[in-house]
């Protein structure tokens, strides 16, 4: 004890002090710090490391390097990884070819994939998350309900069931029978391609399950149609065209069998 | 008559070699050239085949009978929310299906019995009716023209003029008490197609929530439908209100909005339209976010919501009427008027 209290003047004895210091901070720190924060924070910037190595091949060529778009495509800063699960994760994107709409088709993406895009297109500045399971799936929802908000909000362009329609100009609002709800919730979120959005803030959380119980209710592979044979569910115009040419057709045919068909014993 | 009874004289390609192409016709070339010879069906011939065509008959009128058996049965014993899977029609109601089915059956055996019984039964046999021109003898003519002119002679309709004028009056007049009875077909619009129910002061509602709303609700590319404030679906006169007062609100970003009149009637470039088209007056409120039109589904007219909501294709007449809002005083989106001009569609007296 001695020996340290006589060199407590030594010149490097403020160095020695602050070594000390720093390396008891630094091990209390390692001791007590959130190390599982530490793991997920490295996770996520992983996940958007990848995502932007992802974005670097597939998307960066109409969307900018750095998503802020070109003339091809859109900016993608603030739509959200909502956006980015439903285009992506419906297959609309990456688009084959440029034209009035991007249709469906297969996703070339798989779900992990999907969520790394996510994450860097989020990091990129703030928007719509992707829905919890809890907030799209139809259970206890009220479906008379959902089926009302259906028919102000989204009958006009995707039928009163449904089925889909025409827009101007080649667009088209797409059949939502056999959507994942997941999507259905995203797309109401995100507003994709000329679909309006309905943020939470004119439709709550609570409407947009309802509105998708209901379309689980009437537009799926178990929805319940009384009258059978719905020809589409598109309404007359394919109701008329099917009793005009094969109602009408099977009516003249049945004529002309019986009339074409002679009853004479002797056929000549 | 028969095939004898033709002669083969009459066929171009023997009047050619007899005449060398001569035009003078042999005979009268306009012969009814009668019935060709009668053809018995096998039922005329063998009565067992008779007797089968007879009980096919009856058995598609007894089928018929069966089915309407079953049409009543089943409207018995099936309620009416009963759904059963039905390849290929899909989940589909069995009270609906059976009597559909057993109705149909019960129709066409009827239809199918009877074609079969006219066309194996009853006889067959060719007969011709002629025709004869339809005129009374010169006689009887002559006795109804005579009795004419005397009963006008008798009756003095010539003579006095004064009766005749005053008959032609009365009756000329007495259809009008019909056309005035039409006045009861309905009043008169009046006013009511030029006003809605929008009144300066009144918030935007909502129809999602039944809340007002704000600007901070609406985001850019976000579609919201509004009714006026007070206004609920359990009104008895909700449907004629919301007839003309729907709107449909959505937020462009004002360096987008290239209709000055457009520009002040928005707040912060919110614009709330008449959701009535202006052709026949269908709901409108198929938007397009990015191009911001409203493509109406009657008839394809479409607006530009950007450009004062121009028509830009379609049958319309009119520009989408819009509503000017502002923001009160403790935040909500409210009107500041009526409509300027009639929503929906032109009518005659518009102007």
């Amino acid at each position: 004890m001695k020996k340290l209290s006589a060199r407590r003047r030594h010149p490097l004895a403020a160095l020695v002090v602050l070594l000390f210091a720093l390396a008891a901070t630094g091990g209390l720190y390692a001791a007590f710090a959130p190390a599982e924060k530490a793991q997920a924070d490295s996770a996520q910037s992983l996940a958007t490391e990848e995502g932007k190595r992802l974005y670097s091949v597939g998307c960066a060529s109409c969307h900018g390097t750095s998503g802020q778009g070109t003339h091809n495509g859109p900016s993608l800063v603030g739509v959200g990884a909502a956006a980015v699960d439903f285009q992506v994760g419906t297959g609309r994107m990456p688009a084959q070819q440029p034209g009035a709409q991007v249709p469906r088709k297969k996703a070339i993406y798989n779900q992990a994939q999907i969520d790394q895009l996510a994450a860097y297109i989020a990091s990129l500045g703030p928007g719509p998350a992707i829905p919890s399971k809890q907030q799209y799936s139809p259970d206890g929802a009220d479906i008379a309900n959902g089926g009302q908000l259906f028919r102000t909000n989204c009958a006009q362009c995707h039928n009163s069931t449904g089925k889909g329609g025409a827009l101007s100009e080649g667009k088209f609002a797409p059949t939502l029978e056999g959507v994942d709800p997941k999507h259905i919730y995203e797309a109401m979120l995100t507003g994709p391609q000329n679909m309006p959005n309905f943020p939470d803030s004119t439709m709550p959380a609570k409407d947009k399950k309802d509105i998708i119980a209901y379309l689980a209710q009437v537009d799926s592979s178990k929805a319940e149609s009384p009258g059978g044979l719905e020809l589409g569910g598109l309404g007359p115009v394919s109701e008329g065209l099917f009793a005009w040419v094969f109602g009408l057709g099977a009516l003249i045919t049945v004529a002309i069998w019986v009339a074409a068909r002679t009853a004479k014993a002797r056929k000549s | 008559m028969s095939n004898e009874d033709m002669s083969e004289a009459n066929l171009p390609s023997e009047r050619e070699h007899a005449h060398h192409g001569a035009v003078e016709p042999v005979g009268d070339p306009f012969a009814d050239p009668g019935l060709p010879p009668h053809e018995p069906r096998r039922q005329d011939i063998d009565e067992r085949t008779a007797r089968r065509s007879e009980r096919t008959v009856a058995l598609l009128f007894t089928l018929s009978m069966v089915a309407t058996v079953g049409f009543i049965a089943s409207y018995v014993i099936f309620p009416i929310g009963k759904i059963v899977y039905i390849f290929p029609f899909g989940h589909v109601s069995a009270l609906n299906f059976a009597l559909g089915l057993t109705l149909g059956v019960a129709l066409f055996a009827i239809g199918a019995g009877a074609v079969h019984w006219a066309r194996t039964l009853m006889s067959d046999e060719e007969v011709p009716d002629e025709r004869h021109a339809i005129e009374a003898t010169p006689e009887v003519r002559e006795k109804v023209f005579a009795d004419f002119r005397q009963g006008v002679k008798e009756s003095q309709f010539g003579r006095r003029r004064l009766i005749r004028t005053t008959m032609m009056g009365a009756l000329s007049l007495v259809p009008l008490s019909g056309i005035v009875l039409l006045r009861d077909l309905g009043p008169l619009p009046e006013k009511k197609l030029r006003t809605t129910a929008w009144r300066a002061g009144m918030r935007l509602i909502n129809q999602n929530t039944n809340e007002p709303l704000r600007p901070e609700d609406i985001g850019v590319g976000s579609l919201t439908f509004a009714k006026p404030e007070g206004l609920s679906e359990d009104d008895e006169n909700f449907q004629n209100v919301i007839a003309k007062a729907a709107l449909m609100i959505v937020r462009l970003n004002p360096q987008d909005i290239k209709d000055k009149r457009e520009l002040e009637w928005s707040h912060q470039g919110i614009v709330a339209y008449s959701k009535i088209c202006t052709h026949v007056g269908c709901p409108i409120s198929l938007y397009e976010q990015q191009t911001h039109h409203v493509l109406c589904p009657c008839h394809q007219s479409t607006f530009d919501l950007s450009d004062g909501g121009r028509v830009i294709f379609g049958p319309a007449g009119h520009a989408l009427p819009q509503l000017r809002i502002s923001v009160n005083a403790q935040g909500y989106l409210e009107a500041l008027g009526d409509f300027e001009e009639p929503v929906g569609p032109s009518f005659w007296e518009r102007g």
